[in-house]
């Protein structure tokens, strides 16, 4: 299979003036595969932006390059149809909304694009309605809350139908019912085969990608998936991150009681591990 | 020992471009009382009127219909001294690039002390404390670039700017989104100390559970403009039918000990920490009450 999108030698450097300039990215080489849904995880300043902004183009390399579907992203002939196949959702959701309407803000990216009006309707409803949003069309999106203003943003980036999608820290301005919002519709998304390519924070979240890329000091120090790399917990806390909440739990249940697992990484895990444990030593009272 | 109420809303209503097609009410009748010394969170579903609320506070928006106490002043009076106010009630809005201006950041943290008219020496001290305060080392960083730092650097930075002010009463917006694990846990025992130690009043709008769990002695609940329900952490968490009925999430811990008690295992959903939560699933498979389930 072709990678949707291939790092080869990406290194990028900030340019501060004509004699300093900090080096954000360091030789960094991978590939994203259609369907994937890949985590990236580092702690601020460890350069997972910036890399997460080589994606689509929004960034080029000082070095080496990127390809999406085979297209360069210095080709500047080929930035439309880049940024077609890769779609991005930010952090703060001000910073990517500009109309003064929801659905206008929404039909803003395929205005651009020449989306026919009746398909055009068609695609806004379904995007907001994936985001639950849709009682607010006609609100004016300045008067939404950050966690509403940045749905809008993800049904902005939905409408345009991208092969993939990349959500740089996109939940962090959310709350738990928004975030569980997002993350249905991100599962949804993936199970229709696009790609996803999430930027987070939040471990529990990186627990449900397929795969999970670390990132310190503009490198790439660790590439598996969720289970082999929440296994580091101790690594994770020299990066200044951590493991998920239910894998901190599993690890001290099973200090206590041995035939618990510690390698659990999801909620569900958690719960179907205790009733088989359950069950397991009601078996021998008995 | 929480003291004196600081801030009291009474009955509180916000409209937006009044009058106009686009109205929209924000606040209809919010009422809370804030003591000194309190850490208080505000919690809600988006779009409830929490960010409305706040900017009340140090007189961003002023009450239009309803009562704003702040410190023993009533903001609905026509002349008021807004510089002491905002001197009081530092706010730290979600946005720290916004509230970043200076090229370097001992600069930048030294600007409202600078406003204030303080002697340089005692700038200089303000700005060395509050660096400190956020985990800033001040001879390391206070000649750094502000526009190279990342994200949660600029959070503590914002903070910083605004302890500098030494207010009585800080007020933050989602003060860890955005932040790693480590970033995070250091601001949230940052503001801890600031309140436990120093005796601040703290009020914070967080939609994560788990910053509510560890910090807040008290909780209001927003939605739909007003204030719904108001308790201690625990009171909250462990109130099930109010928890659906506003959309309440809960930490990750206590979400999956209430489907574990779905399942008919008998553990206390009050549990946050990790540890407690891990103790109340030991508690239940070492006793065998899981017998009860299935």
């Amino acid at each position: 299979m072709e990678p949707i999108i291939a790092l080869e030698d990406v290194s990028f450097t900030y340019k501060i003036n004509e004699d300093s300039s900090v080096p954000v990215l360091k030789n960094v080489s991978f590939s994203i595969y259609p369907g994937e849904y890949v985590a990236i995880i580092g702690h601020n300043g460890s350069g997972k932006s910036t890399l997460s902004k080589h994606f689509n183009g929004l960034l080029t390399p000082s070095s080496g390059d990127v390809w999406v579907q085979g297209h360069n992203t210095k080709d500047e002939s080929k930035k439309l149809d880049i940024r077609k196949t890769v779609g991005m959702v930010f952090q703060h959701p001000d910073n990517q909304i500009v109309a003064t309407i929801v659905e206008e803000d929404v039909a803003f990216g395929l205005e651009n694009i020449g989306v026919p009006r009746a398909e055009m309707k068609h695609r806004i409803d379904e995007a907001l309605e994936v985001v639950k949003m849709s009682e607010f069309r006609k609100r004016p999106p300045h008067h939404l809350s950050g966690g509403q203003k940045q749905r809008v943003a993800i049904a902005g980036v939905l409408a345009m139908q991208p092969d993939c999608i990349v959500f740089d820290e996109s939940t962090s301005m959310l709350d738990t019912f928004g975030r569980n919002e997002v993350l249905q519709a991100i599962r949804k998304m993936n199970k229709m085969g696009m790609t996803i390519i999430t930027v987070t924070h939040r471990m529990s979240e990186a627990a449900e990608a397929g795969r999970i890329i670390v990132v310190e000091d503009g490198k790439i120090v660790m590439d598996g998936n969720p289970r082999e790399i929440f296994k580091h917990k101790q690594v994770l806390m020299d990066l200044q991150l951590d493991v998920p909440a239910v894998s901190q739990m599993a690890d001290i249940v099973h200090s206590q009681i041995p035939m618990f697992s510690k390698e659990l990484i999801q909620e569900d895990e958690l719960i179907n591990e205790v009733n088989r444990v359950s069950k397991a030593r009601s078996g021998e009272m008995v | 020992m929480p003291g004196q109420p600081v801030i009291e809303i009474e009955n509180l209503y916000h409209t937006y471009m009044k009058g106009t097609p686009m109205e929209h009410t924000a606040l209809k009748g919010t009422s809370m009382v804030v003591n000194e010394g309190e850490c208080i969170a505000i919690i809600g579903h988006t779009g409830s009127g929490k960010s409305t609320l706040i900017q009340h506070f140090n007189g961003l928006i002023r009450p239009i219909s309803g009562k704003v106490i702040i410190d023993g002043v009533d903001l609905s009076k026509k002349r008021i001294d807004i510089k002491a106010l905002r001197r009081k009630v530092g706010l730290v809005f979600q946005n720290p690039e916004d509230q970043i201006f200076e090229k370097l950041i001992g600069d930048d943290i030294a600007y409202g002390p600078f406003k204030l008219g303080l002697p340089l020496k005692e700038v200089r001290e303000r700005v060395k404390w509050a660096m400190d305060m956020v985990g800033l080392n001040f001879e390391e960083m206070k000649d750094r670039q502000t526009f190279a730092l990342s994200g949660g650097q600029k959070r503590k930075v914002a903070l910083a700017g605004i302890l500098a002010l030494q207010p009585k009463i800080l007020v933050l917006d989602e003060p860890t989104a955005g932040l790693d694990p480590r970033s995070r846990n250091e601001v949230l025992d940052k503001i801890k100390f600031l309140n436990k130690m120093e005796n601040l009043t703290v009020i914070f709008v967080s939609h994560n559970m788990e910053e509510v769990a560890y910090l807040a002695d008290r909780v209001y609940v927003m939605a739909n403009g007003s204030d719904v329900l108001s308790g201690t952490p625990e009171e909250i968490f462990t109130d099930k039918e109010k928890l659906q009925r506003y959309q309440i999430g809960t930490p990750e811990t206590v979400q999956a000990l209430y489907r574990l008690k779905d399942l008919g295992y008998n553990v206390d959903t009050a549990a946050f920490t990790i540890s407690e939560a891990a103790n109340e699933i030991i508690k239940v498979l070492a006793n065998g009450e899981g017998e009860n389930h299935g």
